[in-house]
């Protein structure tokens, strides 16, 4: 049985166009981007034409992108970055409170052992930011505001142009964790008025251990890494050449297929959602349906627990699909996104996230549809909860 | 993640449903955790003559209820309340470390049946409280 992979927003398969381009980067090309000799201009080249790809799927300048390990650290460095720089004189950020760990977690460092102000803005019950409420929390001590460009647990698309035009109006600097959306919809950090953004390679068929971060020319910032000059001293390090080309083709390739990703994606989420909630009945749907990313579906089945059911997808349809349900994390806890929508705790352990890539098909949409309402009716017939508990 | 056994457990739940004249009746844990469990019981001559269980839960708690439902079935109340969260955990084969508390929930749960029974027919009995790791906040 070939693997259903309907995990896309977890990671995606290196497309092979892709690692083709990367190959030559270990043993050929393998200079250090950094050295003045022919195999270092080689490499260096390789990492500038890299370069002008991810500036292209942004509407930045090539100079404005700076390349990391990864979102996680361009998330550290954008955050980090802005209030280590302005922290003497203003100390408040705003955020959503439904973003990524990587996000979160910095903010929560940040208050502990650095005396940021942080606000976390609440999210209605489809996960979507209120622009009023973010300039109603700015002040003249507000360093920075970050909000996600979209969710990665609903898709919920995040009102951008209009918290940009407000941080713009205030003075204010403003950053997006765009990891999710970036090669999935249409992004412009020019006319969504945005200063820094994240984006990593491993989720548009690019490598993992590689991504990057758009700094807007201007923008004060302190680097959070030092030891050398590379990237302006903005991000020190020796260049990941090869995971650099490889970031540099994903991004060109998705340029190039935006329009079909989109579609293509779309229309599987769309049947899948429809023929889901025809067949299983008692089923919701998470997330703001009219302001969505086209490849997420989030669905809560009543009265069945999220682990449980991927558990018997993968085993029974060799399907791959993710949960908010507290079983599936490592330290038990609820999805913090789907609590922040005031889910309830059911409605969150009875949720399943399929997100769609590239290579999925209308078969794979069929082989969830033909396995998923036995699975359903299995797991109610022995629930504890439900009206056929006793 | 899981071993083999815990695996078929899962796949083929062994006393899945209710008993609606059960002797005793006991439940632990909440939809907020995300694991549910109520074991039903009949006691004859102070022996389980039959369990029925039904679970809300990830694949570990369906387990531990299949096989909590097989260990005790004939044994006295009074071996059965010794059966510890341990010797379930062993006889499924293990489980990863953050899915023991599973193991405890599963004999909370028939611990509270048992004592349900014990209640209803003027035995002595225990209140159980709920274990921590599963406490709401």
């Amino acid at each position: 049985m070939n693997s259903i992979y309907l995990d896309h927003s977890a990671t995606t398969p290196v497309d092979s166009e892709v690692l083709a381009k990367m190959m030559p980067y270990f043993s050929e090309i393998f200079g250090n981007a950094s050295s003045n000799h022919s195999q270092g201009q080689k490499s260096t080249e390789a990492v500038e034409e890299a370069r002008n790809y991810v500036a292209e799927l942004i509407n930045a300048s090539p100079a404005e992108i700076y390349f990391t390990s990864g979102g996680t650290e361009a998330d550290n460095m954008a955050v980090r970055g802005v209030f280590l720089k302005l922290c003497d004189e203003k100390n408040h950020i705003i955020t959503s409170a439904i973003e990524h760990h990587a996000v979160l977690h910095t903010y929560g460092d940040l208050e502990k052992h650095f005396g940021a102000q942080v606000t976390y803005i609440p999210v209605d019950k489809n996960g979507r930011v209120n622009p009023d409420d973010v300039a109603n929390a700015i002040t003249d001590k507000t360093a920075l505001v970050s909000v996600m460009m979209a969710n990665n647990e609903v898709g919920t698309i995040q009102p951008i142009e209009e918290i940009g035009r407000i941080c713009h109006e205030k003075g204010v600097y403003f950053h997006t964790d765009a990891v999710q959306a970036v090669g999935k919809i249409p992004v412009d950090v020019k006319t969504q008025g945005v200063d820094l953004l994240s984006i990593s390679a491993h989720k548009l068929y690019g490598p993992k251990g590689t991504g990057a971060i758009y700094i807007k020319r201007g923008t004060k910032f302190q680097p959070i890494t030092t030891g050398g000059s590379h990237e302006r001293g903005i991000r020190p390090g020796t260049y990941n050449t090869s995971g650099i080309v490889g970031l540099g083709w994903a991004a060109k390739l998705a340029k190039d297929r935006l329009s079909w990703h989109m579609e293509h994606t779309g229309k599987l989420r769309d049947e899948l959602q429809r023929r889901i909630t025809e067949l299983i009945p008692e089923v919701l749907i998470n997330g703001d349906q009219d302001h969505r990313l086209p490849q997420i579906l989030n669905v809560s089945i009543k009265y069945c627990e999220g682990e449980s059911m991927l558990l018997f997808l993968d085993m029974d349809g060799n399907i791959q699909a993710s949960s908010g349900s507290a079983c599936t994390s490592k330290s038990l806890a609820a999805s913090h996104v789907l609590l922040a929508m005031c889910l309830s705790h059911e409605i969150i352990n009875g949720s399943i996230r399929f997100s769609f890539g590239k290579d999925n098909t209308q078969e794979h949409v069929d082989k969830v549809i033909e396995i998923l309402p036995d699975i359903v009716k299995r797991l109610r017939a022995m629930s504890a909860i439900g009206p056929d508990k006793r | 993640m899981y071993s083999e056994k815990v695996i078929e457990h899962f796949r083929n739940p062994r006393n899945v449903g209710t008993i609606t004249d059960a002797d005793g009746v006991g439940e632990v844990g909440n939809p907020v955790c995300g694991d549910m469990m109520t074991f039903f019981i009949k006691v004859k001559d102070g022996i389980i003559t039959d369990v029925k269980f039904k679970t809300f839960g990830c694949g570990a708690a369906i387990a531990v209820s299949s096989i909590i439902s097989e260990m005790v079935m004939g044994l006295t109340v009074d071996d059965a309340l010794q059966m510890s969260s341990k010797a379930v955990v062993e006889a499924l084969g293990g489980l990863p470390p953050n899915k023991v508390h599973c193991s405890t929930l599963g004999q909370v749960a028939l611990a509270r049946a048992i004592n349900d029974y014990k209640k209803r027919n003027g035995l002595p009995h225990e209140v159980i409280p709920e274990p921590e790791d599963v406490e709401e906040g």
